[in-house]
C-alpha cells in the first residue's frame, strides 16, 4: 500500500488495444527476476566452457577444466573434467588416507596387531570390505560359509590350520582339496559300516557293531582312511584332510539331516564318489600382499584363529 | 530493466531510509549495556583460553573435524544432538514466555538484528551527525565531503561486517591459528565462503534492510501478534491522557501549562514528534501498536526526557497493557504473571531446562555400543560348545586418553574371550571396535540366553556403563 496517497496507482496497459477496447495490463516480472535469470544464463556460459557440455556428432565439447588423477597402474593422467576421473580421483584420496593404516599393518607382526586396539579396529572394518569383496561369494558375508561349498570360517576347525601363516597362505596360494571316490573299491555294506565309523566318532547313535567293523575297515589297507585322515581320525593340516572326530561338517550335511538313514546316507555319498571340488583360488594376483596380510588378521578374528 | 512499454506498476513500495535521533534514558542504558555484553561474549568469546589436555586450548570450540563441540568443560558430540533439540525448545519457550508477558522485548534488545543494526546506526552518527545533519548530508550533492562521510561510514561497516564474519569462523578452529591461516591463504574454503556470507549478510541486513528485516523477513515478527493478550505488556501511547477531547498541540504560550491544556480539553502530547524521530522502525507509536514495533522502548526514553523538560509526569508513552489502558483509571502499569499461559510456559521451561542438566549430568564420557554379529548369529564349535561373537565399539570422548575395562555379568567364568582386550586404551576422541566372543556349553546357552556387558573406566571410576546382551543359540535364533 502507497502510504502517503493512500491509494492504488491505477493500472497501466501494454498500450495495444484490441477489437476497439480490449486491452492487456502491463505487468513485467520484478526487476529481482529478471537479473537472477540473466546471471543464470551467464553462469550456464560459463558451465559449457568448463564441464563437459554439448553433443556434437559422435562427440561433445569437453570444456576447459581438466582433472588429474592415478589410474590402477600408477599412471598420472590429466583429462578433462568428467565424474569418473572424479571418481579415480577421490578413490586416490582415499588410499592414500588408509596408506599409512596399511604400512602399520604391513610392517607389524600378526600377534602385535591383535593387541593394538586401533590398528585392530582398522583391521575389522577394512578387512569387512575387502573380505566381502572378494571372498563373501563363497565364504559369505560373515564367513559363515556353506555346507557342501565352501567351509565355515567363524568356527574353530581348520583344514589346513589356523595359525597367521597358515592362513595367509591359504589366500596367497588357493588349496585345492581332493579325496578319492571309493565307489569301485568298497561294496555297499562296507561304505555304510565306514561311515557309521565316522558317524560314531562324532558321537551319533549308530549300529555299534557295524560302527566297530567300519573302524576295522578304516584302519585296513582295503580303504585306507587312516593313511589320509590319520590314525586317531584328526585329519592331517599339511594335506587339508578333515578331522572326523569333531560334530563339523562341510562337505557331508550331517547336522542338515533329520534321520540317522539321512546321516548315514550323506556321509555315505561322500565316501563313494570322493572329492574334487574343495578349490580356492590364489589371491596373489588380485590382491597386494598388504590387502592379503589385512585379511588373514580379518580372518583370523572371524573367531576361529589360532 | 523493464519488458514492457511503460513503466511497470510498483506493487512494493522502495524502503523510506530512516534517519533516527539519538536519545538517553533508562532503555537507551539498558539496550546499550545488553549490546556492550553481547558484543564482548561474541568478539572475545573464541580467544578466550581454556585449559585441555590434548585439545586446542580454547573455551568454546566447534571442532568439525574431530566432530565435537567444547563448551567450556563440556565435550558434545554427535550423540548428544538432543541436547541441542532440548536447547532450542527452552530458548522458544523462554522467548513465548517474554511474549506472553512483555511483548515483543526480545527484537529490542537482544536480537543480532537490533544489535547490529545498532551498532552501525552509531557509526553511520558518529561519522555524518546527528539526525539534522544526516538529513542534509542525505540532500546535498555529491561532493568531497560526502563522499568521505558516506564513503567512511561504508568503509567501517565492511570492516565490522568483516570481523563478524571472521569472529563466526573463528569457533570452529583454534583461533589464533586459524586467523593466521586464514591471512596467509591456508584455510579450509568453508573459511573464506563462511566470512564471505556472512560478512555480506550483515552488510547488507544491517546497514540496508535493517527494519524491513523485523518487518517482512524475521518468522518471529510474523506470529508474535498471536500471542499478544489483553494483559501482555506493549510499548503502549496513552491516547487518553496524549490527545485529551481535542487532540495533541504544541505548546504555544499558555498552552505551556498543564492545566490550561487540561482545561481546555488538549492533552499532554505536544506533538513535537520526537517519538517519531527516535524510532528505528520508522513508525509512529501514537497510531497504536502496531506489528513493526520491536518494543524497543526508545520512543519511551525520548517523551519521557519531552515530558520531563515541560514539567509534565512521564509515561505519556510507556510499558503497559491494553487491559490497563481501558480500564476507567489505568492501574500503575505491572507484569500479570497470574495466567495459565504464562504459567504453563514456566512449567515447560522448567522441566525441560531440568531434563536437560540431568541429561548433561548423567553423560558417561565415553561412548559404547554393543552389536551382535549376526552373520552367522552362532557358531557351533568343534568341541560342540555354541559361540556368539560381538563388536563393542568404544569412543573416547574426553580430551585425554583412558583405559577402560570390559567385562560382563551374568556370564560363567571363563567364557567371554576378548583377545586380550580386556583393558584397552583408547586415544581421546577416538573410537575402538573390540570383538568379543562368549562361548557356552549348550546346555548352559539356556541359562545365559540374556547377560550383560560392563564397561568401566580405569581412568574416571564414576564413568561406568552396562549393556544389556543376547546369547543366541539353535533354540532361540528365531
Ligand atoms: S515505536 Fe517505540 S518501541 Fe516501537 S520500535 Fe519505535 S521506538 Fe521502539
Ligand atoms: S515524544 Fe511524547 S510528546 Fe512528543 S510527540 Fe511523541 S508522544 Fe507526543
Amino acid at each position: 500500500m502507497n502510504q502517503k496517497t493512500g491509494q492504488k496507482p491505477a493500472p497501466q496497459t501494454t498500450g495495444h488495444a484490441w477489437d476497439g477496447d480490449l486491452q492487456e495490463y502491463n505487468n513485467p516480472v520484478p526487476t529481482w527476476w529478471l537479473v537472477s535469470f540473466y546471471i543464470s544464463v551467464a553462469a550456464a556460459v560459463i558451465y559449457w566452457f568448463l564441464y563437459p557440455a554439448w553433443p556434437i556428432g559422435g562427440s561433445y565439447t569437453k570444456g576447459f577444466d581438466t582433472i588429474t588423477y592415478v589410474n590402477d597402474k600408477g599412471v598420472t593422467k590429466t583429462t578433462h573434467w568428467n565424474t569418473r576421473a572424479l571418481l579415480m580421483k577421490e578413490t586416490n584420496e582415499a588410499v592414500t588416507a588408509q596408506k599409512p593404516y596399511y604400512t602399520k599393518v604391513a610392517d607389524t607382526p600378526f600377534e602385535k596387531i591383535t593387541k593394538d586396539p586401533e590398528l585392530d579396529s582398522f583391521v575389522v572394518s577394512a578387512g569387512k570390505q575387502l573380505f566381502s569383496d572378494n571372498c563373501a561369494a563363497c565364504h559369505q558375508q560373515g564367513g559363515a560359509g556353506k555346507v557342501g561349498f565352501a567351509p565355515n570360517l567363524t568356527d574353530d576347525d581348520w583344514l589346513y590350520g589356523g595359525e597367521f601363516a597358515k592362513i595367509q597362505q591359504t589366500i596367497t596360494h588357493g588349496r585345492h582339496g581332493y579325496m578319492p571316490p571309493f565307489a569301485e573299491v568298497l561294496d555297499d555294506k562296507q561304505v555304510s559300516q565306514l561311515a557309521d565309523y565316522v558317524l560314531s566318532l562324532s558321537k551319533i547313535a549308530v549300529d555299534p557293531v557295524s560302527a566297530q567293523a567300519g573302524n576295522a575297515l578304516f584302519h585296513s589297507e582295503t580303504a585306507a582312511c587312516y593313511y589320509c585322515h590319520g590314525d586317531n581320525a584328526h585329519g592331517r593340516q599339511e594335506i587339508g584332510s578333515a578331522n572326523l572326530t569333531d560334530r563339523i561338517w562341510l562337505w557331508a550335511n550331517v547336522p542338515g539331516a533329520d534321520t540317522i538313514a539321512d546321516k548315514e546316507a550323506a556321509v555315505k555319498n561322500v565316501i563313494r564318489k570322493g572329492l574334487n571340488k574343495g578349490v580356492m583360488p590364489a589371491w596373489q594376483d588380485r590382491l597386494s600382499a598388504d590387502q592379503i596380510k589385512l585379511l588373514t588378521v580379518y580372518v583370523h578374528e572371524l573367531g576361529g584363529g589360532k | 530493466m523493464t519488458t514492457g512499454t511503460e513503466q511497470p506498476i510498483e506493487f512494493y513500495e522502495k524502503r523510506m531510509p530512516i534517519v533516527t535521533r539519538s536519545v538517553k534514558g533508562k532503555f537507551r542504558n539498558f539496550k546499550t549495556a545488553v549490546l556492550v555484553l553481547a558484543y564482548t561474549v561474541y568478539f572475545g568469546l573464541p580467544w578466550l583460553p581454556w585449559h585441555r589436555h590434548d585439545a586446542a586450548s580454547q573455551a568454546v570450540m566447534f571442532d568439525m573435524d574431530g566432530r565435537r563441540f567444547f563448551i567450556f568443560d563440556l565435550v558434545v558430540y554427535p550423540q548428544n544432538v538432543f541436547w541441542l533439540a532440548i536447547l532450542l525448545f527452552i530458548a522458544a519457550a523462554i522467548l513465548f514466555f517474554a511474549t506472553t508477558l512483555i511483548g515483543r522485548a526480545f527484537c529490542g534488545y537482544f536480537c543480532f538484528q537490533t544489535l547490529w543494526t545498532d551498532l552501525f546506526i552509531w557509526v553511520e552518527q558518529f561519522i555524518q551527525g546527528e539526525r539534522p545533519a544526516r538529513l542534509r548530508l542525505q540532500k546535498q550533492d555529491w561532493n568531497a565531503e560526502k563522499i568521505f562521510k558516506v564513503g567512511g561510514t561504508h568503509l567501517i561497516w565492511l570492516l565490522i561486517a568483516f570481523w563478524t564474519g571472521i569472529t563466526f569462523v573463528l569457533y570452529f578452529g583454534y583461533a589464533p591459528d586459524l586467523l593466521k591461516r586464514f591471512f596467509t591463504g591456508d584455510a579450509a574454503s568453508a573459511a573464506y565462503i563462511g566470512v564471505l556470507g556472512l560478512g555480506l549478510s550483515t552488510y547488507a541486513a544491517a546497514a540496508f534492510m535493517r527494519e524491513q528485516i523485523c518487518a517482512y523477513i524475521c518468522p518471529y515478527g510474523r506470529f508474535q501478534s498471536v500471542m499478544y493478550e489483553p494483559e501482555t505488556l506493549a510499548v503502549a501511547y496513552d491516547v487518553r491522557r496524549g490527545e485529551g477531547e481535542k487532540g495533541r498541540i504544541s505548546p504555544r504560550g499558555e498552552l505551556k501549562s498543564r492545566e490550561t491544556r487540561i482545561e481546555q480539553g488538549h492533552g499532554d502530547c505536544i506533538d513535537c514528534g520526537f517519538c517519531v524521530q527516535v524510532c528505528p522502525a520508522g513508525i509512529d507509536i501514537r497510531d497504536g501498536l502496531q506489528y513493526k514495533c520491536i518494543s524497543c522502548g526508545l520512543c519511551i526514553d525520548a517523551c519521557n526526557n519531552i515530558m520531563d523538560s515541560m514539567g509534565y509526569p512521564k509515561g505519556l508513552i510507556r510499558y503497559d497493557s491494553e487491559a490497563n489502558l481501558a480500564l476507567e483509571t489505568p492501574k500503575p502499569p505491572a507484569i500479570s504473571w497470574k495466567r495459565w499461559k504464562a504459567a504453563g510456559y514456566l512449567i515447560a521451561i522448567l522441566v525441560m531446562t531440568f531434563g536437560l542438566l540431568y541429561s548433561i549430568s548423567q553423560r558417561t564420557e565415553f561412548e559404547e555400543s554393543v552389536q551382535q554379529i549376526r552373520q552367522p548369529l552362532f557358531v557351533i564349535l568343534s568341541s560342540g560348545e555354541i559361540r556368539n561373537r560381538y563388536q563393542i565399539r568404544l569412543t573416547n570422548k574426553t580430551d585425554r586418553d583412558a583405559v577402560y575395562s570390559i567385562s560382563a555379568k551374568n556370564l560363567p567364568p571363563q567364557a567371554l574371550d576378548l583377545g586380550g582386550m580386556e583393558n584397552v586404551t583408547v586415544h581421546s576422541g577416538k573410537s575402538v571396535i573390540v570383538q568379543a566372543s562368549v562361548k557356552l556349553e549348550p546346555e548352559l546357552a539356556e541359562k545365559y540366553e540374556h547377560f550383560t556387558f560392563v564397561i568401566q573406566s580405569l581412568t574416571n571410576p564414576a564413568d561406568r556403563s552396562e549393556e544389556s546382551a543376547n546369547f543366541y543359540n539353535e533354540h532361540n535364533h528365531t
